[in-house]
C-alpha cells in the first residue's frame, strides 16, 4: 500500500509537509500490544499485555528495567526495543560510574529522543519502530515519560501506548485526578485496570480475553522501591481484587 | 642508537653528554642523568600549595586554607586562593600543583557551564562532583601523568547533609567529617579529631579551623598565616577573604641558645 509517491525514503517531505516514513514507523508501534502508565507522587508504574506467539511458545517480554531507578514498556518492534534498552542501560551506568548517582529520567530520554530523530534525517537509516513508556523515580520525582519513532518525547501523568490503546486512555482520562495520591497498590489496581481496558473481545482473535498472571507484567519503581517487575504470582492479588468486582474500577 | 638517559634542563651546567656530535648542541644545557633514576617530570610539582583542612558543622561544611603558593622553598605567592566554589553547592580546595589545580577548575567550570546550559533544573551536587574528580585523578595516575593534588571536596548531598571527601593524585578517596591534606595530616588532624563534632557552630568550627592552620604555621615550614575560610550552607557557598592569624612566638623566649 502506496499512501503515495513521497512515502519510499525517510529523506523525502510530501507535499503536504509530512515525513511519511516516520508516520509508517509510528504505525508499527500502534500494531504492538498495548503498554500502559501512569504515576502518582511516589511512585511511576508501567504495565503490559504480555501475548504469547501461540500456546506452545512462551509471553512476549514487554517491560524491560534499565536501572535501580528506572524502567521501561515497549510497544512496536521488539528487537528495536531491545538496542535502546541496552542503550539506556549503558547510558546509566556510565553516569553511575563516573558520578555515583542516578542518571536524571529527563536527561536519558532527551537523548534516546534526538537518537531516534539521527534515524529520521539520513538517507538510508530507518526510525526506529518502538515506543517506549519510560517509568522513572529520580530526585525529582516519580516521572512517566513516552518517546516516538519520530525523535518526540512526552512527559505523561499516565498514557497508554499500542493496539487498542484508546480504550486504556478513556480509562486513564476518567480517573487520572486519583493517581497523584495513591498508594502502590491502588496504583497498580489502576494499571491493571486501564489495561484490562485493552483486551480484544472477539475470540477469533486469539488474544488473551481476561487478564491472568501470566499474561500480563507491572514495572514499579518509586521512593521506596527500586524498580521491580511484577509478574506470575505477585500479580495474582491484585488481579484478584480486580476480578473480584471493584465496582468504582470496573466502571 | 641512543643510550636511553633522561635530561634535566639546568641553566648553569654545561656537561657534555656522552652521545654524538649532532646532539651535542642540544644537551650543552642539560646534566647528565645515569640510567638508574627514571624521568620525573610528570611527578615534579613547581609551584605548591601546603595543606588544605576541612571539617563538618552544624548547617553543614567548612573549608580552611592558606594563601600561600611556593616556589620550591621560596614564599612566592602570597595572596593564592586554593579554596574554589563548583555551582552553587561544592567547595573544592587543593594543595600541591598550582597549575593542576587552575586546570581542574577549568575543566569543572566547563562541566558547571554545560548543567547551566542545559538546564533542566538538575544541578550537580558535591558527592557527584567528588565521583566525577576521583574518577579524573585514578585515570591520570593511571597513565603517570597525574594532577598533582590533594583535594578537598565538600559540601552538601541531594538529601540536604553536609559531605566532605578527599580525592588525590593516586585516585586515593575517602569520606569522613574531617578531613586534612599534606602536614595537616599529620599536625592537623589529632586537633580537628577531637575537637569537631558534627553539631559544632559556626563560631567553633572557624575557631577549630584558625587554630589547626595556626600550628601549621608554627610548624609547616611552606606555610603562611596569611589564611582563607569557605563554608557552604544551604544558602550556598561563601568564600570568606583572606586575613592575617595573629601568632606567639613567646615560646622562643624559652629556647636556650
Amino acid at each position: 500500500m502506496n499512501r503515495s509517491m513521497y512515502d519510499n525514503d525517510i529523506t523525502t517531505w510530501s507535499p503536504q509537509g509530512r515525513l511519511h516514513q516516520v508516520e509508517y514507523a509510528m504505525e508499527a508501534v500502534k500494531q504492538g500490544s498495548a503498554s500502559v502508565g501512569l504515576k502518582s507522587n511516589t511512585h511511576a508504574i508501567v504495565c503490559a499485555v504480555q501475548r504469547s506467539a501461540s500456546e506452545l511458545s512462551s509471553t512476549q517480554k514487554k517491560i524491560f528495567d534499565v536501572d535501580d531507578h528506572m524502567g521501561i514498556a515497549i510497544a512496536g518492534l521488539t528487537a528495536d526495543a531491545r538496542v535502546l534498552c541496552k542503550y539506556m542501560r549503558t547510558e546509566c551506568l556510565n553516569h553511575r560510574y563516573v558520578y555515583e548517582s542516578a542518571l536524571p529520567a529527563q536527561r536519558l530520554v532527551t537523548k534516546i529522543a534526538n537518537k531516534a530523530q539521527i534515524n529520521t534525517h539520513q538517507y538510508g537509516r530507518r526510525p526506529y519502530g518502538v515506543g517506549l513508556l519510560v517509568a522513572a523515580y529520580d530526585q525529582k520525582g516519580a516521572h512517566l515519560y513516552e518517546t516516538c519513532p519520530s525523535g518526540n518525547f512526552f512527559d505523561w501523568k499516565a498514557q497508554s501506548i499500542g493496539a487498542r490503546s484508546q480504550s486504556a486512555k478513556t480509562y486513564l482520562e476518567r480517573h487520572w485526578k486519583e493517581f497523584a495520591d495513591c498508594t502502590k497498590d491502588q496504583l497498580i489496581k489502576h494499571g491493571l485496570a486501564a489495561l484490562r481496558e485493552t483486551l480484544s473481545t472477539r475470540a477469533e482473535d486469539k488474544e488473551p480475553l481476561q487478564l491472568t498472571p501470566e499474561n500480563c507484567a507491572v514495572g514499579i519503581v518509586g521512593v521506596d522501591c527500586k524498580f521491580t517487575i511484577l509478574s506470575g504470582d505477585d500479580l495474582q492479588k491484585y488481579i484478584t481484587e480486580l476480578e473480584g468486582g471493584d465496582d468504582k474500577m470496573a466502571e | 642508537m641512543e643510550a636511553s638517559v633522561g635530561y634535566w634542563p639546568v641553566k648553569e651546567d654545561k656537561v657534555f653528554a656522552l652521545q654524538s656530535q649532532q646532539t651535542h648542541q642540544m644537551r650543552q644545557n642539560y646534566i647528565y642523568r645515569p640510567q638508574t633514576q627514571p624521568i620525573t617530570h610528570t611527578t615534579d610539582p613547581i609551584v605548591t600549595g601546603t595543606s588544605v583542612l576541612g571539617i563538618k558543622y552544624k548547617d553543614g561544611v567548612m573549608l580552611a586554607a592558606d594563601t600561600l603558593a611556593s616556589y620550591g622553598s621560596l614564599a612566592r605567592f602570597r595572596e593564592m586562593q586554593r579554596l574554589e566554589k563548583v555551582g552553587n553547592s561544592t567547595l573544592i580546595g587543593a594543595s600541591g600543583e598550582i597549575s593542576d589545580f587552575q586546570f581542574i577548575m577549568e575543566d569543572l567550570n566547563k562541566v558547571m557551564t554545560q548543567e547551566f546550559v542545559r538546564d533542566d533544573g538538575y544541578n550537580m551536587t558535591a558527592p557527584e562532583v567528588y565521583s566525577y574528580m576521583s574518577r579524573v585523578m585514578y585515570n591520570r595516575r593511571s597513565k603517570m601523568d597525574p594532577y598533582y593534588n590533594a583535594l578537598v571536596i565538600g559540601g552538601l548531598n541531594a538529601a540536604g547533609a553536609p559531605f566532605l571527601g578527599y580525592v588525590d593524585m593516586y585516585g586515593t578517596t575517602y569520606e569522613d567529617n574531617q578531613i586534612a591534606t599534606g602536614y595537616g595530616n599529620y599536625l592537623a588532624r589529632p586537633l580537628l579529631r577531637k575537637y569537631q563534632r558534627n553539631d559544632m557552630s559556626e563560631e567553633e568550627a572557624k575557631k577549630l579551623l584558625e587554630d589547626s592552620l595556626r600550628v601549621l604555621f608554627y610548624r609547616d615550614a611552606r606555610s603562611t598565616n596569611k589564611i582563607q575560610l569557605a563554608k557552604v550552607t544551604k544558602d550556598g557557598v561563601v568564600i570568606s577573604q583572606s586575613y592575617e592569624l595573629e601568632t606567639n612566638w613567646d615560646i622562643g623566649k624559652g629556647v636556650s641558645h
